[in-house]
């Protein structure tokens, strides 16, 4: 009798379990994701795919790609993105092994900083650097107040340069965290084992702990890649005028053009392209382990 | 294998970290010489200061005072890549994206060996630890007893002059272990030129492999010597205890007969040493060397615990508020707990260490 009590709800229970099969579970954060993300996303590529003339055509894609613009505006944010992340890898690189396997006073809080740092607008940075090298920056200042002359030479901040070492500043941050997680993780006896066996620091670096930071460096890289190519604040804040980036032109397009189409067709790109890159980068970092 | 035969030799070095009040002190004026193409043991208990030396002869650690040199070259000031030695640790150490025969590879690389010549040093290293069917895996796809085979190919490769291993063996298993022990001596037997400082805390390890051993506790030399006298003979308490786990009794020395010593009610022949009568020592007497029953110096005890080891009885019998330990070969009816027993041991066996030696060397 008392078997009968005890297995009875173990049972029931059993047959309720395969009764609902797993994936329904799976169902509410779908539909979240759904209404949130893929309805909005969907109304874009809709909305590019509808020209101004009524109907549905690609139209507005042969518009948009056969503008000089468009072109433009595509080159520079690759090689924008492309540039910043260069400078971000080497740069980060640099600043995170230092921090990591060079010891000095105050290495662990510059380390904590770099937490601090990754939540910072990037607004704020490319304000920073105004007040720097802005026109009438302390720079700038301090050269006209030292020469006498009427302008400074830090004239670089409004032109791509400027751009690039904004994004420079803000992104390389986002390098060192996974970085400095993977030097952490480097046993040091590798390094001291290299050294007795005659490798100098350059070679420590290059054949020991380059190899193993590759996945956090491809992590790092890829994400600022991606962050760079959608990067708006930092371009308008600089003030750059002959600068016009993929964000920038959907910006344009959709507020200052109402060109509705228009700024779904360079938003849609702007989307694939970073999908892609993200895809590429998922494909190499499989083939390198990571 | 080895190109050239060089000994170590520690000139009073230091090594300290910190300052003011928080100094703290790894290695006290260490003097010793590590004779080429002799293995010398560093034994001795967690912060003993063992490592430190180690760490200090491969560069790692600067010494505070002293000189630290290779053959008749000072070190002291060269950085770690500058010193020609392999250097082999606890856990391996492989870089994990290199397969064995580049792992092997890397210090030839480094130290700028003709080319033409690496691939054949790399086989013949891989040969010497029986590792030449693995040279293409990654180290993930070895055991660890695998793993530490081609570390030590590796450190061998550049053919040093000095080997440091540095408790090599404490990953391993016991079987293990005990194989790479036989390995590591077979090694020294086909390479009797490199000098090898083997740091260890295994009293095992020492005595199976080392020409000599160093006894260190609390950043001090304690004691050196061969395997055997240490075990046979040890100068200092700290030796007896750690090196063969010896019983340490407390006795005055007679007055009367020279040799007698009393322990509690006993009186107790010794082999004659130069300690004045009436002074306190410490009588030293391995376990092994005591036997159950009536013999030449009886004493006379409860037994508070038995423990079988498989071929062996350990009995621990309390004399005189003294814990006696006797290694016996397993007994058909050992002893109950609580029962009153007596063991013995022979004159000879037993060895007198005066008091003031005990701790400071």
């Amino acid at each position: 009798m008392a078997s009968t009590t005890l297995t009875a709800p173990v049972e029931t229970t059993a047959k309720t379990r395969t009764k609902t099969p797993s994936w329904v579970w799976s169902l509410p954060p779908v539909a979240a994701l759904a209404v949130v993300f893929l309805y909005p996303l969907y109304l874009v590529v809709e909305q590019s795919l509808r020209p101004d003339t009524g109907g549905t055509s690609l139209q507005p894609y042969a518009d948009v790609f056969a503008s000089s613009a468009f072109r433009e505006a595509l080159g520079t944010t690759v090689w924008l993105a492309v540039g910043s992340t260069a400078g971000c890898l080497v740069l980060g690189f640099v600043l995170a092994l230092v921090i990591a396997f060079v010891p000095f006073p105050g290495g662990k809080a510059v380390a904590k900083f770099i937490d601090v740092f990754l939540s910072f607008p990037s607004f704020l940075i490319t304000l920073a650097l105004l007040f720097v090298y802005g026109q009438v920056g302390m720079a700038n200042g301090l050269w006209t107040d030292v020469t006498g002359a009427a302008s400074g030479p830090f004239q670089f901040l409004a032109t791509p340069w400027g751009v690039l070492l904004a994004e420079i500043t803000y992104f390389t941050p986002f390098v060192m965290r996974p970085l400095l997680a993977a030097f952490s993780q480097v046993d040091t006896a590798q390094l001291e084992v290299a050294s007795s066996l005659g490798a100098r620091p350059a070679r420590i670096v290059r054949q020991v702990i380059l190899p193993e930071a590759l996945p956090a460096l491809a992590a790092g890289g890829s994400l600022v890649l991606v962050m760079c190519l959608n990067e708006f604040g930092i371009v308008l804040f600089t003030g750059a005028k002959g600068v016009t980036t993929l964000p920038m032109l959907v910006y344009g397009k959709a507020i200052l053009e109402s060109d509705y189409p228009g700024a779904c067709v360079v938003a849609v790109v702007n989307v694939a392209i970073s999908v892609g890159l993200y895809g590429l980068y998922r494909v190499v970092s499989r083939r390198v382990g990571a | 294998m080895a190109e050239r035969s060089s000994g170590i030799r520690f000139d009073r070095v230091s090594v300290a970290y910190g300052g003011g009040g928080a100094r703290t002190v790894a290695l006290d004026s260490l003097d010793l010489t590590v004779e080429p193409g002799e293995v010398m043991a560093l034994l001795g208990p967690s912060g003993s200061g063992k490592t430190t030396a180690l760490r200090a002869v491969a560069g790692f650690v600067r010494p505070t005072s002293g000189r630290v040199l290779i053959g008749e070259r000072d070190v002291t000031d060269l950085p770690p890549h500058k010193r020609g030695i392999g250097m082999v640790v606890q856990q391996y150490a492989l870089f994990p994206h290199m397969r064995v025969e580049d792992n092997v590879a890397f210090g030839m690389k480094a130290q700028k060996v003709p080319k033409g010549e690496i691939p054949g040093r790399v086989a013949e290293a891989l040969e010497l630890t029986g590792m030449a069917a693995y040279a293409k895996r990654y180290p993930r796809e070895l055991s660890g007893g695998q793993q530490q085979r081609v570390a030590i190919a590796r450190a061998l490769a550049i053919r040093p002059g000095v080997l440091l291993l540095d408790e090599p063996l404490s990953a391993l298993d016991a079987q293990l272990r005990s194989g790479m022990l036989a390995e590591l001596a077979r090694l020294h037997r086909e390479l009797p030129d490199v000098s090898i400082l083997y740091v260890t805390h295994d009293q095992v390890e020492a005595l199976t492999l080392a020409d000599r051993i160093t006894v260190m506790d609390r950043a001090r030399l304690q004691d050196v010597g061969t395997p055997q006298d240490l075990y046979r003979r040890p100068r200092t308490e700290f030796t007896a205890s750690f090196v063969g786990n010896a019983n340490l009794l407390p006795v005055t020395v007679g007055s009367g007969e020279k040799g007698t010593v009393s322990f509690g009610q006993a009186e107790l022949k010794v082999p004659t040493q130069d300690v004045a009568a009436g002074a306190t020592a410490t009588l030293c007497v391995r376990p092994h060397l005591v036997g159950l029953g009536d013999g030449p110096n009886s004493l006379t005890g409860e037994v508070a615990e038995v423990q079988w080891r498989g071929s062996t009885h350990r009995l621990f019998v309390d004399v005189d508020g003294h814990r006696v330990k006797a290694d016996l070969r397993e007994l058909r009816e050992p002893p109950a707990l609580g029962e009153r027993v007596t063991v013995h041991f022979a004159p000879e066996d037993a060895v007198l260490l005066a008091a003031g030696v005990a701790e400071d060397g």
